[in-house]
């Protein structure tokens, strides 16, 4: 095995022994192989850098390259945007490490050599990332003392690597995204929590190629898990029309408090862009105070009458796209439309096929009003032990509801 | 009117009840915002006040009194242009100063610049501990009971994550430079002289000013409190964690004009006090004949024009609060830039275990530079006027290092610096550099004496 550290600077050979130039950069061409060294950069003083391939390369050691071919065949150097540069791109940059769900900074690359048959040349393949002091050491002392020495050392400390696989380089700017095969797809399968931690430790350019790059349902629950200021500062670089998709996806609590911390024209913009159900439902609930019932509830609830049986309310339940959150309490209204009761999930579990929502409602039924303060609301989550509390208007008709985490949300956010 | 008007009115009430609240709700937001921004600027240089510069100031003008105020007009300019560097920066690659480093720089070059701020920086924390310890003198507490206990202090309240909530506390303790305003009117200084004391020394070759202003001495202890003046009004590690303050509040380019009024609202506020300082100081020591500071004693009679007796307790609780102030976030602030810049975990949201270096580093620059303050007979004020000699020296290098940055296209985009900044960063650079060799050449001059003479 070698390390990145070690090639750059090292010295090339032509097969007489003749000296050709220095190691100065390593590139892989992702569209080609995905982490294999398609290219080395060398330098000798005044002259034109020239470009070795892959396959000219006959020896690999600490320091020392051998060339299978002399200097006349290399060919000169043009930059190639579709190039992935491992020194100047990758070593000290940051990366995403997917399996660790955080951000990194590279020390060193390791490289594994493989000897092709038919001309004997040597592949060099990025297997690993070196995030720990073994690099570091490496980086160091590189130059400085010979490299037996640095080889011997470091092994005394504690090694720290990423494989290449759970590697998610960032790049900021689309085109070369593209050219250097940079998909966020590993990303999606995260938590979206973890997204959102990984994402605050970015800086805003590399938090929008993120976000730009999940699909829409991951980019909204990533962007909910973030703080206010950082989504507002996200959406508002974003163009409206993504900026609806992607908030179309939210709760429509979430996406009102979002709205509101938006300039009052994005805002708007943003709300043109969504269907027209949609922004009625934020544009409701953006009129309420954040500090009240009103601002803490989601639109999105079920109810039923109560006449229901449980295997309708079931099947019902079925048809509708309620998010999975929203069906740890089912609401009941009466002939009136007014709220007459809340059954849990765990009640419409155990209850017979033919029962009527009625029979199953807990009691007492509590509700507030949209303007109720959101301290009494925690309260009744307290006092009742309740999962989701019905938010009631005019004529105790329900128009919203307040789910736990709302109010957890709510407690753990540092003032 | 029929119940349908009434109605149809109360309803338009109603939506516009709604429109309103909607607003206020925005308006509300909108000023939570503006205050989490409204912050960083002013917050760095209060802690930059911190007992290393009590001291230094005290000192400057106790020994050289009104003649060193030329270099504050100066100074002022600088700190504003290179604290706003640092927080432009901040705003447009959201990246701290030490990440920028490393990634433009590599491991080593970081590695080195690293290595010398927290050299650099453990001096400024000794100043901290030096200052409660010669604080608490005053109050007839021995060091060897308050340094080990605010040590402690400093250390817990961190970690819990409660230095936070009490740096409103600190800020306000901060009020307590006022008193050197006061102390100065008190004691009735020849304003007009000090006034024309802050014009650069080359007008004072003018027939009457000439008459009326002190000539700036040339000798070696003149350029180490020169030194120490911009080690401490501009110290290294307050470009690190003001970057790293704006950074860490998310300043958007949108809120940037905020940020920048901020800076320039601390850096004006630092100056003034520094102002007033040596005003107060040159009016009531270096008149008076007393021209040494050798223990917090001699520093705390400043203000007995104001105080009286009660002037030693004053400066005590002063110093106290400025030196714990910088002492809950200075070795925090160091931990961080230097696991950032080499890449080590790092945070107060990790556990111990997961980020060994980050709180080992911290903990040792807590106790050891707690532990060199406990040995008998340590020269405290000196220990305190040196560290920000030490910012003084270092200076220039990290001025290079965010000249560097902030000039490349690729990383500012439109926001790289004007020309006026890019002369002013230089010069300040340059400035440091002179400043260091004259220090260096006078010094080796006067071998007899030698520079820490002037601190004897």
């Amino acid at each position: 095995m070698l390390h990145a550290t070690e090639l750059l600077g090292a010295k090339a050979y032509d097969p007489q022994g003749n000296f050709v130039g220095w190691v100065r950069e390593l590139y892989i061409e992702p569209a080609e192989q995905a982490n294999r060294i398609a290219w080395y950069l060398l330098e000798r003083g005044r002259y034109r850098p020239w470009l070795v391939k892959y396959d000219q390369v006959a020896f690999v050691a600490p320091g020392t390259l051998k060339l299978n071919v002399d200097e006349r065949q290399l060919i000169p150097y043009v930059p190639n945007e579709a190039w992935l540069a491992l020194s100047k791109g990758l070593l000290d940059q940051q990366i995403i490490d997917i399996a660790g769900r955080k951000v990194v900074r590279v020390n060193d690359l390791d490289l594994a050599e493989t000897t092709v048959l038919e001309n004997g040349s040597v592949e060099l393949r990025v297997t690993r990332v070196d995030v720990g002091l073994r690099g570091a050491a490496r980086r160091l002392f590189q130059g400085l003392l010979p490299p037996g020495t640095i080889r011997r050392f470091q092994m005394n400390l504690p090694p720290r690597t990423i494989l290449w696989e759970f590697v998610n380089l960032i790049e900021p700017d689309p085109m070369r995204r593209v050219r250097l095969r940079i998909t966020h797809q590993k990303l999606a399968r995260l938590h979206p929590a973890d997204l959102a931690d990984i994402m605050e430790k970015l800086s805003p350019a590399e938090r929008q190629a993120i976000i730009s790059t999940l699909d829409d349902q991951t980019a909204a629950e990533a962007l909910a898990e973030l703080d206010a200021r950082l989504q507002a500062q996200i959406v508002e670089k974003m163009d409206p029309e993504k900026a609806a998709d992607i908030i179309e996806e939210m709760d429509p609590d979430e996406a009102a408090d979002l709205l509101a911390d938006l300039s009052p024209e994005t805002s708007e913009e943003v709300l043109e862009e969504l269907p027209n159900e949609e922004a009625e439902g934020v544009r409701e609930l953006l009129q309420f105070d954040e500090n009240s019932a009103g601002g803490m509830m989601n639109t999105d609830f079920v109810y039923v009458g109560e006449d229901a049986t449980r295997d309708e309310v079931l099947r019902w339940i079925k048809v509708q796209e309620t998010p999975s959150d929203q069906l740890d309490t089912i609401f009941l209204i009466d002939s009136r439309a007014a709220l007459s009761g809340a059954v849990s999930v765990g009640r419409l579990l155990l209850a017979e096929p033919a029962q009527p929502m009625r029979e199953l409602k807990s009691e007492p039924l509590v509700s507030v009003p949209a303007d109720a303060e959101d301290k009494q609301v925690i309260e009744l989550f307290d006092k009742y032990n309740l999962r989701a509390l019905a938010v009631v208007g005019e004529q105790g008709r329900p128009i919203g509801a307040i789910t736990v985490d709302d109010v957890v949300g709510r407690l753990h956010r540092p003032s | 009117m029929t119940r349908e008007d009434i109605r149809d009115w109360l309803a338009a009430w109603g939506e516009r009840g709604d429109a309103l609240r909607q607003r206020a709700r925005r308006v509300r937001r909108r000023m939570a915002l503006f205050l989490a921004i409204l912050g960083p600027g002013l917050i760095t240089s209060n802690v930059n006040n911190d007992a290393g510069g009590i001291y230094t100031y005290s000192l400057a003008g106790a020994q050289y009194g009104l003649a060193v105020l030329w270099a504050l007009i100066p100074m002022g300019i600088a700190l504003f242009v290179s604290e706003e560097m640092c927080a432009r920066m901040g705003v447009v690659t959201g990246k701290g100063l030490s990440d920028l480093i490393r990634e433009e720089f590599g491991f080593r070059v970081t590695f080195f610049v690293l290595v010398v701020v927290l050299l650099v920086n453990f001096g400024n924390v000794l100043a901290e501990f030096a200052g409660v310890a010669s604080a608490m003198e005053l109050f007839g507490v021995s060091k060897y009971f308050s340094v080990p206990l605010a040590a402690a202090l400093v250390w817990l309240l961190v970690v819990r994550g409660s230095a936070r909530r009490i740096e409103k506390i600190f800020m306000a303790g901060c009020l307590m430079y006022l008193a050197y305003v006061f102390s100065a009117l008190l004691a009735r200084p020849d304003w007009l002289r000090a006034a024309l004391h802050l014009v650069p020394p080359v007008t004072r070759w003018v027939p009457h000013v000439r008459d009326i202003v002190t000539p700036v001495p040339l000798e070696p202890g003149y350029f180490l409190i020169l030194a120490g003046l911009i080690g401490s009004t501009m110290a290294p590690w307050q470009h690190f964690y003001l970057q790293a303050a704006v950074v860490e509040k998310r300043v958007g380019p949108r809120q940037y004009r905020e940020t920048r009024n901020d800076v320039m609202l601390g850096s004006i506020t630092a100056m003034v006090i520094v102002f007033f300082i040596i005003v107060c100081t040159a009016t009531t020591l270096h008149a008076t004949g007393q021209r040494q500071i050798t223990h917090a004693g001699d520093a705390a009679a400043a203000l007995k024009p104001l105080a009286g007796a009660w002037s030693s307790a004053l400066f005590a609780f002063g110093l106290l609060n400025a030196s714990l102030f910088a002492a809950s976030i200075l070795p925090l602030s160091t931990a961080y830039v230097i696991c950032e810049g080499l890449g080590f975990e790092s945070g107060l949201d990790r556990k111990m275990r997961e980020a060994p270096i980050f709180y080992g580093l911290y903990t040792a620059l807590i106790v050891v530079g707690a532990a060199l303050i406990l040995i008998p007979g340590a020269p405290l004020v000196r220990i305190s006027v040196l560290s920000q000699v030490a910012n003084g020296l270092l200076l220039p290098f990290i001025l290079t290092f965010v000249l560097l940055l902030v000039n490349r296209r690729d990383l500012m985009g439109e926001q790289v610096n004007s020309r006026t900044y890019n002369a002013v960063a230089w010069c300040t650079s340059l400035a440091m550099v002179a400043l260091t060799l004259l220090l260096l050449y006078s010094s080796l001059l006067a071998r007899s004496s030698g520079p820490s003479a002037a601190l004897r």
